[in-house]
């Protein structure tokens, strides 16, 4: 498992890249590994408006399904289109596989999200390795 | 991302003989009916596959077992459980169910005749305990017959696909090319004598099923001579996961889901398993008839489980909701899942007869939005007959 020091992470398994007002999401390399097998990925539409800890979409494995909660409030700029037919991507390269870009409000609320080590660390008590 | 982490376990689980053994694999564990049993090890696609084009192997040891012996058994056999025990031969099997009265399921059954007088019902995981309980309800009081529960005796390990019988002939002396589909008999297996191995599963692949001793230095070695034996061919180990995949490819019902306590045997489409005419009269009756032949002179169940196959985009999955073009609500699914070999969202669902013919298009509500599905034959995979073994004929050059 590896968490980029340049990202911020939720507790609900997403990270953020934010540059400028523009901040890129997915999933983490703890998330897919979780999920296993990711065979879908339900976006949202480009200018749809999301609120921080509301649902956008969903990532399905072959067993489960997995809603994907914004990070940030703001409004979707661009969408992983390849992800529909590449599902599969996020468990290749979490790190480097987007899945939105949101153009946020306020960028304050990247800042109450966790850095690496304490994405980590969380993930570690979590499941208790 | 929320629920992918899994919550601390609360009852202790029981474990198989191979618990280790899943360990040292890395595998995913989850608590399935009671038992601590691997979800996935390398992963479930992967998995799926190398049981439909090559060699999986699983522990199935969460399996129960009933043993039924005595003069009388073939009597208790044939009262408990729906299909006609009598047409067995010694050294067959078949799929078999015990209801209730009223028709429903109690569970379903894979049946084996192991001598005169001497009958191997194997049982489902979740439900051991209701069903030894039933079985000795059912029967206790009848003479003749001595019910053992030997769930414990036995480590079962399923060895399936195509390549399952050159895999398990290294590590035997039966000839496993003479045991036809749903036969059995006894070989030695690893050095171990006298192993029950059965040409049966739960994954619509060839393949075999061996029920050996249920301690773990045993159990670990087989394990790992069977996936020695299978090396050139890719083997790996397979979980649930890929288990749950393989029998919905080929519509093989599960309890819970297809067949329950409230769902009766020609509701789930199994009436080809029931024998409701068996002769002579004393092997007529069985529990649950009555009920069933209600249902036939009234003119046949009012729903039936059907193959559903997604026409839209979405996944249907176990418990949404299914409507009829009207927008009706007219049943559920009761499992759902990609299909890895098909490569298309299939599911299994019951809705009124009216909507059972294949090519009906239904309605699939996935989280709040309808998308398009429509009937499909069952099974939704079929595994390629092999060759005849007799040596094939071809016409002489001239």
């Amino acid at each position: 498992m590896s968490y980029p020091e340049t990202y911020r992470y939720a507790k609900s398994h997403e990270w953020l890249l934010l540059e400028g007002d523009c901040a890129t999401v997915g999933i983490t390399d703890y998330a897919q590994s979780s999920l296993g097998d990711i065979v879908f990925v339900e976006l949202p539409k480009v200018g749809q408006e999301i609120e921080v800890g509301s649902t956008f979409g969903s990532v399905e494995s072959v067993k489960a399904v997995s809603d994907l909660y914004s990070p940030v409030t703001g409004s979707v700029t661009a969408v992983n289109d390849k992800l529909n037919d590449a599902p599969d991507t996020l468990n290749k390269s979490a790190n480097d596989t987007w899945i939105i870009k949101v153009s946020v409000k306020s960028a304050d609320e990247a800042k109450t999200m966790l850095s690496a080590a304490d994405y980590e660390k969380f993930v570690a008590e979590e499941t208790g390795h | 991302m929320t629920d992918i982490t899994s919550t601390a376990t609360p009852a202790p689980l029981r474990r198989t003989a191979l618990h280790t053994t899943h360990h040292g694999h890395k595998a995913r564990m989850v608590d399935f009916g009671g038992w601590d049993m691997p979800v996935q090890y390398s992963g479930l696609i992967e998995e799926h596959m190398a049981v439909r084009t090559a060699v999986g192997i699983f522990d199935v040891s969460h399996m129960g077992d009933i043993q039924l012996r005595g003069p009388n058994s073939l009597n208790a056999v044939q009262k408990l459980l729906m299909n006609d025990a009598s047409k067995l031969q010694i050294g067959q099997a078949h799929y078999s169910a015990m209801l209730y009265p009223n028709g429903t399921f109690v569970d379903d059954v894979i049946l084996h005749k192991l001598g005169e007088n001497d009958y191997l019902i194997v049982i489902n995981a979740g439900t051991r305990e209701k069903d030894i309980q039933w079985v000795r309800k059912a029967i206790g009081s009848m003479s003749g017959v001595h019910v053992t529960d030997v769930s414990d005796y036995y480590t079962q390990i399923a060895i399936q696909g195509p390549k399952a019988e050159t895999t398990l002939q290294k590590l035997t002396n039966a000839d496993l090319k003479s045991i036809k589909n749903y036969w059995f008999t006894w070989g030695k297996v690893c050095g171990i004598h006298n192993v029950l191995i059965a040409r049966t599963g739960y994954t619509g692949e060839d393949g075999f099923e061996i029920y050996i001793p249920a301690d773990e230095p045993t159990s670990a070695r087989v394990w790992s001579e069977v996936l020695a034996a299978g090396a050139e061919f890719g083997i790996i180990p397979c979980g649930l996961g890929a288990r749950n995949t393989l029998r919905l490819e080929s519509a093989m019902a599960l309890y819970g889901h297809e067949i329950s306590d409230t769902l009766n045997v020609f509701e789930a489409n199994l009436g080809r398993y029931c024998k409701l005419g068996r002769e002579p009269e004393q092997f007529a009756d069985f529990i649950g008839r009555d009920a069933l032949l209600a249902v036939q002179q009234s003119g046949g169940p009012a729903k039936r489980l059907v193959g559903l196959e997604m026409i839209d985009r979405g996944i249907g999955r176990d418990g949404y909701p299914v409507f009829a073009p009207d927008g009706a609500l007219i049943g559920e699914i009761t499992s759902g899942s990609p299909a890895p070999f098909l490569k298309k969202n299939i599911a299994l669902a019951y809705v009124p007869i009216a909507y059972t013919a294949p090519g009906t298009e239904l309605g699939v509500e996935i989280r709040g939005q309808k998308v398009k599905a429509q009937v499909v034959p069952t099974p939704f995979y079929k595994r390629p007959r092999s060759a005849p073994s007799a040596p094939i004929v071809t016409a002489p050059l001239s």
